[in-house]
This record gives structure tokens, sequence and C-alpha cells, in this order.
């Protein structure tokens, strides 16, 4: 590569508070690259791009710009510098239109917005780089992936020549992670320079040109991919070998017993639309049953009515024989059903935020005992065995539970359930923000569990993982299930085409 | 160019030099506006603490100040425990006192032994019962109950108006609006020159203490107030917990219209808060909802009503300067709060910065 790169931050030092985000780290892109930043959460990739879109400002180091020392002081100044962020979570107005949502903020728009100028700007953009999306369209009735194009057409619009994508294939589907990466090389020959953050390793390996490894703040190394492979780069960013095996345990068959039976489940939304269609399928003892789905395709309702936290219109849901549908989660728990539901808002929802590890183990066993009074003792001793046996990382019991890192966090909640020795584990995106090391120590208690006779429903975002750990695979689509399927037995791309809602003999045929 | 930085969880030190810091603030900023006024700041100062601790008698007011401000704090802090935002603290206090005196009036036979409690629970009960008007209508129809509680003070204070004035009004009074004076036996005995509400309160805030931090109650309270589906996911039946701790928030406010009723005026008047309702919320705000600091606050604060009582007889000063001055106070200590979680970064330049 000849002459100074486009992009280029030397040095560069954050901190929050008494913890370094950044320490040192350098990273260069040239034009017509796509650069992948790798490591895992918390290793600093977020805090190095916000620095670089002017959402924070260094402590120390530089970053220049096309040779250029730049100092932004707000995200404008790298707007203007032609620097655009897609971010994780969208940033679009629900109720207005494609078109709308771009022009917002502008400044020097006037009063008027001009409609046709706009729509042939637009158009030319979307041509220009294999974008489709109708300007015209409200942001509510668009997929995942059509807001993310709008995500990425807005920052196009504002003169971005330089895209940074965090995690932007956390939510899409195979295929439109492929529709996404096509508009990302079509960028790239462009001459676009593009920074993707991303923790999935076969999607470095498929789309950049280069990845920067970042370790705890530090960056570890710059290496040009085709030279790489998914072990050597684990290695970086880890910082040691790791297995990435997930494997699915063999449980023999004579001790799989039949555990939940869902029949006909139907349930309606908040808004009154159907979320549940006619679900029937079941679980055993000693099986994972993964289930795949575009967000929001009726997983967290499924959850919460087995749970008893949401109304079914219809159906029934038998556990162990006995139908539980309309019970309050009070009564389940009371009935000695031992089913433990880890929801995918742990902070929300499975634990409270402001309170200690003790009082989080306390929330689910805090009615034992006699008298009016709380078993606290009880509460520390258990607190005390979980943290021992899932190595949770903490200064101590009494350590509020949202100052831990999201891995730990995670181990607070999946140990408190499975210290009650559940024999149905629901779980919703167990790893989610998690780091590789977290993800796979959760994989493997599964796993165990599993051996041991628990029935788990796995509710994952990973198709990949789904694959490997389910026993069977359900695959719904808009609150029906589109085929329950032998995940060793069908490709990725036919999972992927169930998810967008044709049904598995569709599919195969 | 001037940061706003989020900061790390404060120590315990930080977190009292700050308000330390801030009532300094509060002192200088108030000692200049004195002098503004012509008077000698340090003399003022002087005055209000003369005024409320100079003498045992003045101690004594100031603990008879503090004892309807406690008791409304702790009733307002266990319904803020749970993030309900009870601000009729006022209303509860006026319903409870009218309970109180209804017995008063109605069994004027009865024993002190018997008419006292009697007087207690009557006026927990009609508090309680005024509080869970809002709770309900919040769990039904999702009504934001900062608004029907704020509102429901004004029915309480018009309501005893119209008792006062009207079928409660003694016609032995002249013509005069007022109620008939209690009977001695529903009059709260003395104990060591003060009415044995003191007494009361510091039961109440011992009972309080536990309640919320000790048992299976206060916990279903503390994780209805950081997240009710994190409730709901526990099993906790949030509609049943949250009615009764409304109803014991209610009921503590009314019984400190109970003492007031019975210890200060032995009778009732809608004059009988003096906005004490009001001043609950802040000082059991600044206590942090927890109960031994709301005895040290509500005594405080009771100490500068009685200290700038002191200052508008002893030295003239208008009744508006002491209430200013009371708002001086407030805004730093408040405003202290803001600067526990941020601090404010300079840069010189952003050359420097970068």
């Amino acid at each position: 590569m000849s002459g100074a790169p486009y992009i280029q931050m030397k040095d560069i030092c954050k901190s929050f508070g008494s913890v370094a985000a950044n320490h040192g780290v350098s990273l260069s892109v040239e034009k017509g690259e796509i650069h992948a930043l790798l490591g895992e959460n918390g290793s600093g990739k977020s805090t190095l791009v916000n620095m670089l879109s002017g959402i924070y400002a260094p402590d120390g180091g530089e970053i220049l710009i096309d040779g250029k020392a730049t100092h932004f002081s707000s995200p404008r100044d790298a707007i203007a510098a032609g620097i655009g962020m897609v971010h994780q979570h969208f940033k679009l107005v629900d109720v207005l239109t494609a078109k709308e949502n771009m022009v917002l903020g502008q400044q020097g728009c006037g009063l008027v917005i001009r409609e046709k100028e706009l729509t042939r700007k637009i158009s030319s953009l979307s041509q220009k780089y294999g974008l489709s999306v109708d300007p015209d369209k409200k942001i509510y009735n668009m997929s995942i992936g059509e807001k993310q194009t709008v995500e990425i057409l807005k920052v196009l619009y504002r003169g971005a020549n330089v895209l940074i994508l965090d995690e932007p294939t956390a939510v899409l589907t195979p295929q439109e992670t492929k529709s996404l990466f096509d508009i990302l090389r079509n960028m790239k020959k462009e001459g676009c320079a593009i920074i993707i953050i991303t923790h999935k390793m076969h999607e470095v390996l498929d789309i950049s040109d280069r990845v920067t490894v970042l370790r705890k703040g530090e960056a570890i190394g710059t290496v040009v991919t085709s030279e790489a492979d998914a072990h050597s780069l684990t290695e970086m960013m880890v910082g040691r070998a790791i297995s990435l095996e997930i494997g699915c345990a063999e449980v023999p068959p004579e001790q799989k017993k039949p555990l939940l039976d869902v029949q006909g489940l139907s349930a309606v939304g908040l808004n009154g639309l159907p979320v549940l269609k006619n679900m029937n399928f079941s679980l055993s003892s000693g099986e994972i049953l993964g289930v795949a789905g575009i967000a929001g395709s009726g997983q967290k309702e499924l959850c919460e009515i087995i749970a008893g936290l949401y109304k079914a219109s219809e159906g029934d849901i038998l556990f162990q024989g006995e139908s539980i549908v309309g019970n309050k989660p009070a009564d389940i728990m009371r009935k000695g059903i031992q089913m433990s539901f880890i929801p995918e808002d742990r902070l929300g929802m499975g634990l409270v935020a402001g309170m200690d590890i003790v009082d989080n183990v306390l929330l689910k066993s805090f009615r034992r005992g006699k008298g009016p009074f709380i078993d606290r003792a009880g509460g520390k001793k258990d607190a005390q065995r979980i943290v021992e046996r899932f190595s949770v990382d903490t200064p101590s019991v009494s350590h509020i539970v949202k100052k831990l890192s999201g891995g730990n966090i995670q181990k607070v909640l999946l140990g408190r359930e499975i210290d009650q020795n559940p024999t149905l584990l629901i779980t919703a995106y167990p790893v989610r923000g998690l780091d590789i090391g977290a993800s796979y120590f959760i994989y493997d208690t599964l796993n165990e569990q599993k051996k041991k006779g628990v029935g788990i429903l796995f509710i994952g975002e990973d198709l990949d993982v789904l694959m490997e750990i389910s026993d069977r695979l359900m695959v719904i689509h808009d609150g029906e299930i589109m085929g329950i399927v032998n995940p060793r037995n069908v490709t990725k791309e036919a999972i992927g085409l169930m998810m967008l809602g044709q049904s598995h003999g569709e599919v195969v045929a | 160019m001037i940061q706003i930085v989020k900061r790390p969880d404060p120590s315990k030190t930080q977190d009292l030099l700050t308000r330390l810091f801030a009532v300094l603030c509060a002192l200088v900023c108030a000692s200049l506006l004195m002098a503004a006024l012509g008077y000698n700041p340090f003399k003022v100062f002087g005055n209000i603490f003369i005024g409320s601790t100079g003498t045992l008698h003045r101690i004594r007011e100031t603990i008879i100040k503090t004892i309807p401000l406690a008791a409304l704090s702790l009733g307002v802090a266990v319904a803020f425990k749970m993030k309900f935002w009870n601000i009729g603290a006022e209303g509860q206090f006026y319903m409870g006192a009218m309970a109180a005196a209804w017995v008063a009036f109605n069994f004027n036979r009865l024993p002190m032994i018997l008419m006292l409690p009697f007087m207690f629970c009557a006026a927990m009960l009609c508090g309680g019962l005024w509080a869970l008007i809002p709770a309900f209508l919040k769990s039904k129809f999702k009504t934001s109950e900062i608004l029907v509680t704020l509102m429901l003070n004004y029915v309480a204070v018009k309501w005893i108006t119209y008792l006062q004035y009207g079928p409660w009004k003694d016609p032995k009074a002249a013509g005069f609006a007022k109620m008939p004076k209690f009977v001695n036996a529903a009059v709260l005995p003395k104990v060591f020159g003060v009415h044995i509400g003191w007494i009361i309160v510091l039961v109440l805030a011992v009972l309080v203490h536990i309640l919320l931090n000790k048992t299976k109650f206060g916990y279903q309270v503390s994780v209805i107030g950081e997240s009710e589906y994190t409730a709901r996911y526990a099993g906790i039946s949030v509609a049943k917990i949250t009615l009764i701790a409304v109803i014991i928030g209610g009921g503590l406010c009314g019984v400190a219209g109970f003492m007031q009723a019975s210890a200060i005026e032995h009778s009732l008047t809608d004059q009988l808060s003096a906005g004490l309702g009001f001043t609950s919320v802040i000082t059991a705000w600044l206590a942090r909802l927890s109960a031994p600091a709301i005895i040290v606050v509500s005594f405080l604060f009771a100490a500068l009503l009685q200290g700038s009582a002191y200052i508008q007889t002893a030295m003239q000063i208008p009744t508006a300067v002491a209430e200013v001055l009371q708002g001086i106070i407030l805004f730093f200590v408040l405003g202290s709060e803001f600067f526990l979680n941020y601090k404010l970064v300079f840069h010189k330049n952003a050359k420097e910065a970068a």
C-alpha cells in the first residue's frame, strides 16, 4: 500500500473512570478496504469507533484523516469529515418514512423538504451501491434488514465515504447478511473505507481484507485476512487457544421422558394481532430443543406463556402431564414445578440491576422459611455456592449486580436457576453480549444440564450455534412453526428460508 | 470546553464531603443575600442556631416540629421505595387527623388508654384508605399517581375546611368557624416535656426500618421499585404488594395528622399541617429513604424552621427572607445530587484535549 492510509488512529487512549477502555490503540484503514475489528465484549472496539465517529473524544493519541490531524468534538464533525456510523441499535424514527429519516436533523435543508430532488438523490445512491429500499415506506413497516439499509443510506446520503458498522449482522438472517455483504463489497468497489465490528469469525474471514484484533483495550495486531484462519484469530482475540467445538451431548434415548407438551398454543399481542399461531411441539428430558427465528417472531411470548407471565388465548401446555396454562408464576413455582426461565432481558427481568448478588439469588427463594422475615443468611450461602460453582468474577457476594461484566451477570442468572435443580430450563439468548470464553462456558453448562436429564428450550440467534447444540431445531416465523428439523440434516440456507416464512415442505421440495 | 462526565459510584466519604460542601455553598450564598439586605449574616446564622437549640425550651419546640415531619417522611419513604411517587402526604395527613378528631368528638367518654389507640388506628386506617385511591386508579387505569395524589391533597384540605365551617363547627364558639377542643383523654400526654409523639415516631422509624430491610414484604417492595417486570418474573403479586405498601405509607401520614391534632392543636383545623406534607417529600428524599436518616434530616429541617421563626422575631427579618434562606439551602443540597453522579471536566482548548 502506498502513501499514508486514509484513516489513521495513532496511540489512542480513552478511560472511563478508572477503566482504560483503549490503551495505545492504533488502527489504519485504506480507501477501498473492508477492515474488520475483532475482539471480545469489553475489548474496546466500540469505544475506538465511537471516537472515530465523534461520540467520544480521545484522552490521548491522534486521529489523522487523509494525512491531516483532526479533532472531532461531536458526531456532526465526523459526518462532515465523511465518517458515518451505523449503530447496532438503529436510530430511526419509526413513524417517519425512510426518506424523512434521511433528512432528519440535516442542516440547511430548509423548512420544506424538496421531495423530488430527494427521491432522485436517494435512487441514484441506491443504484450506485445496490441498495434497494422504498423511500416512502414507513420504518415501522420495515423488516430489520430494510431498516439497516435505511441506516446505511442515511449515512451515505450525508456524504460519508467511511462507513462504520457496529455488529451489523447480529440481527440478520443468513440471506439478509449475504445481501448486506454484497452492498459492502459494492461500496468497497466505489472506493469507500469500511470498518466492521463483529465477533462472528466466519464473517470476518468472508468479507474483510484485513483484521485488527483488540484485547482488553489494546490492539494485539493487524493481519491480512487471507493469511489468517479462525483458530489463529481466536487465539489472538482470547489470548490462548480454545476449542471452538460446542458439541451436542449424547443422551441415551431410554433416559428421555416426555416433559413438556405444547398443544395448539395461540396468543394475541398487546396490539390485538396474533403473536403465536397454533403451535404444537414437545420437549423431552435430556433434550435441547433449539428455537430459530427472526427477532420478534413470538419467541418472547412463547417463553413467557410457559413461565406463566403472558396469557395464552388458546391451546394447552402440559408439563409432566399436568396442564399449567393460565397459572401464575408463583403458582407454578409453588406447585414444585421446577421450571427455570432465563429471560433475554437479563437486567430488566431476570435480575434486579441495583441489588447485590445475595438479593438477586433470593429472588427465586425469598419465600423460603416461615414468618415474615427474609432469610438473608441462607441467601448468602446460596450466593457463595453459586459464585464458586460458576466461577463468577466478583469482589464479594454483596457486589451490585449491574457493576459486574455481562458474562458474570449471566453466570449469576444461570447459576441461580441451575442451583434450584430444574427439570425444565427455558433460556432466551443466553450468550447475547458475552465474550467467547463466557459463551462456551454457558454452552458447556447447558450440555451438562442436558446430560443430567434437564429438558432445555434454547432460544438462540446464532444459527451456527443453534445447529450445533440442538437435538432438534424448531424454526418459527411470525408466531408459526415452519418446521421442526434435525439440524444435522438441513443446510443453513434452508433454515434461513424457513425463518423467512417458507414451510419445511416448501424448502425441501 | 466543559464536558459532563459520569462519575463512577462515589465512595461514602466523597458522598459526605460533597453534601457538606453543598451546605457550605448554600451558607455562603445565603450570607451574600443577607449582607445585601443589610443583615449581618453571622448574626443571622448564629440566631438560627440559638433559636432552634439555644435553650431547653427551644430544643423541645424543635423536637415538636420534628415529630410530624419525621412521621410524614417515613410514610412517603415507604411508597417511594416502590417508586410510587406519593406527593399526597398532605392529604393523607388531614384525613388521618379527621378520623382521629371524629373518634375524639364521638367517643368522648372513653378513657385515655382506649381513646388514644382508637384514634391512632382510625387515623392510620383513614390515611391509608385515602392513599389507596390513587394506588387503585393507577393499577386499574394506569393513571399517574403523582397527579392524583397531588390533587387529592386539595380535596382533603377543602373537605376539612367544609367540616370546620359546616357540620363540625363548634356551636359554642360564638360564631367563630372552629371545631370544639378535644377532651383531655384525647390529648397525647407529655414525656420529658414533649408530647409522647416523639416516642411513637422513634418506634415507627424502627418498625419501618425493619419492615423495609429485614422482611420478605420489604424485599418484595424493593424488587417492585427496581423493576416491575422482574417482580412479576419472580412471581411477586405486584398489585397486592403495591396496595399494601401504599396503605402503610398513607397510614403513617395519617398518624402524623393524629399526633398533630391531638398533641398540638387539641382540635382539627384546615391549617393543621402548615405545609409539612410537602416538606416531607424533600426530607424523605434527602434521607435517601432510610428510616434512621429520616429522623436526623427531619430534626435538622425542623431546626431550620424553628430557627427561621426565631430570627423573624429576634431580628425583625421578614418571613419571606427566612423562606428564601430555606430555598437556597434546598437548592444547593438537592443540586449536589448532580455532582455526586457527574463531574465537570474542563479543557483549556481542543488541542490539549486531543
